[in-house]
């Protein structure tokens, strides 16, 4: 890292002050409304940092979130709202990216406090696990619906299938994804499968939603609000004796990423393989370095994905490497998804494993892996635009 | 080349495609009504390209025309669907979905479904050929384009 880029790095600049979470409810079983699910995450975020909600005057949010930041402002009291950010794409691509976002901001001078949110109440707005129902489609999707590939795992399939064809990856690499995240969610109160273990026999005995994809390779469908607050390293010491900084966050998209029709010119990827280069030059860290990891759970087959490109396996070493007992807190060699994830937790569309991120760093998971001085989350893998954002302790900056 | 005789691969039901508002991908709608198979071509560096974009990818010319290519591709990926998520699906079982790579145009891909027993194997790299269902009946009406194994 040069001296001039060293002045307007992010690294360790911004910290994340504070985190909040709804309750995290099966898809439809929120009694609250959507909007008072965000509401609530907010003012959660808020009293874990110690700040007064007033202060906020900046959102950052992604997937088109219906509840805006004019709306929050109102709702919040706010004197004044200086920033607010949408992060394009759909899908989870955007939860470490709003992170960025966030930290641009506060970095730039452009906002103080910036919230970053994500609320979900499917019942109240459709599902993402079913497809369309208009009489006509017109676009990409043209090309996909009538051919009856319309739900994200039908969409996102084939990229894993050609995975395993290219790199030789075993069946065996998901099932000890899913298995970790369900291990952990045992411990974690919070978790929607929390007090429901899935062993290797039940997943491989499930049924195929669409080859290679079984039931437990799959996300759940969630109703939910999480809310992180971003500000300035100053300001988060003052705050906690352990502030949580931002070492990195970085968008990640590659040549055509979001060519139609299944046509970006790397086919078989998570989308993380520029990114994750830019990402871990900006934290001044190494693959080596990471502690415990949290990778987006779409689907298991995006996770192996995704742990190969940021480096924290090979093609040619994942067979051996991704099983369950290398992916557990307790004791394995890359703990992976420490809150059950996605599969697990809660598919707060990426959100709360960014907050399962920064606990790590806290020291406060209900899987807490043991001096964590570097905690990577990743966001999103195989849509157009993903994003990872890697935290870490003071000590960390070396 | 050849066209479906009876039935429709996929349960009627299905939500229709129809040519964008802005007329972007009509000649390839128009196309498959007569049973060709178009694809776009850049007039000035000659990279055929898929998706459709007003653009071509490869040098940023506007100057994008369309080409009938030869209907034969080899399967690229594939997917063999169980979990049914439109009601039209639900009592069907399962079916084959296959990504394939046109060699003869860039390696560009389309997508489609894999005729025969859905239970069969699927081999990537297989050739395959295209096949034309018309769905007469659509407002307007469509026809989609499958792929079968070639006959070796």
């Amino acid at each position: 890292m040069s001296a001039s880029g060293a002045d307007h790095n992010l690294r360790g600049r911004t910290a994340v002050a504070g985190v909040g979470e709804t309750t995290y409810y099966k898809r439809g079983q929120s009694t609250d409304p959507e909007f008072v699910l965000v509401v609530k995450a907010i003012l959660a975020a808020c009293e874990d940092a110690g700040i007064n909600p007033r202060e906020i005057d900046g959102f950052c949010s992604y997937s088109n979130d219906r509840n805006t930041p004019a709306r929050l402002a109102n709702a919040l009291g706010l004197e004044e709202l200086r920033y607010s950010n949408m992060q394009w794409g759909g899908g989870g691509g955007g939860a470490a990216a709003v992170v960025q976002n966030a930290a641009s901001a506060v970095h730039a001078g452009s906002a103080n406090v910036v919230v970053a949110y994500r609320g979900l109440a499917q019942g109240q707005f459709g599902r993402f696990g079913q497809g369309g129902r208009r009489p006509a489609v017109r676009g990409e999707f043209a090309y996909t619906l009538p051919y009856g590939v319309m739900s994200p795992a039908q969409m996102y399939a084939m990229r894993t299938t050609r995975l395993m064809w290219e790199h030789g990856i075993d069946r065996s690499t998901m099932r000890a994804v899913a298995l970790a995240a369900y291990h952990h969610a045992q411990n974690n109160p919070r978790a929607v499968m929390y007090g429901r273990p899935l062993d290797a026999e039940t997943y491989d005995s499930s049924r195929w939603i669409t080859e290679p994809f079984r039931l437990y390779d799959c996300c759940l469908e969630n109703d939910g609000g999480a809310a992180m607050i971003v500000t300035s390293a100053e300001r988060a010491a003052d705050l906690s004796d352990t502030p949580v900084l931002v070492l990195a966050a970085q968008q990640s998209g590659g040549h055509r990423s979001g060519a139609w029709v299944h046509n970006p010119t790397d086919y078989a990827t998570s989308s993380f393989k520029l990114g994750a280069q830019h990402l871990y030059e900006q934290a001044g860290v190494t693959p080596g370095d990471v502690d415990v990891v949290q990778s987006y759970e779409n689907f298991t087959g995006a996770v192996v994905m995704s742990l190969i490109e940021h480096g924290l396996c090979t093609y040619e070493n994942a067979n051996e490497v991704l099983t369950f007992e290398n992916l557990r807190a307790d004791g394995g060699s890359i703990p992976l998804n420490t809150s059950g994830g996605n599969l697990a937790e809660c598919y707060m569309h990426g959100l709360g494993m960014q907050i399962e991120a920064v606990r790590q760093v806290r020291g406060d998971s209900t899987n807490q892996v043991p001096d964590v001085k570097v905690s990577l989350s990743n966001a999103g893998p195989m849509v157009e635009i993903a994003s990872t954002a890697i935290y870490g302790t003071p000590e960390a900056l070396g | 080349m050849s066209s479906l005789t009876e039935g429709t691969y996929l349960p009627e039901g299905l939500t229709q495609p129809a040519p964008m508002r802005d007329g972007m991908d009509a000649p390839y709608w128009e196309g498959t009504r007569e049973h060709e198979l178009r694809v776009q071509r850049c007039a000035d560096c000659g990279t055929h390209q898929w998706g459709p974009d007003w653009v071509c990818h490869a040098c940023q010319s506007l100057n994008v025309e369309w080409v009938t290519v030869e209907p034969r591709a080899r399967i690229y990926s594939w997917q063999r669907v169980h979990h049914p998520v439109h009601p039209a699906l639900a009592e069907h079982g399962p079916y084959i979905v296959v990504l394939v790579e046109l060699p003869h145009a860039d390696n560009l891909r389309m997508l489609g479904n894999l005729l025969g027993d859905p239970m069969q194997d699927i081999v990537i790299g297989s050739d395959v050929e295209a096949v034309f269902e018309d769905h007469d009946n659509g407002n307007p009406p469509y026809t989609l384009v499958h792929w079968q194994v070639t006959a070796s």
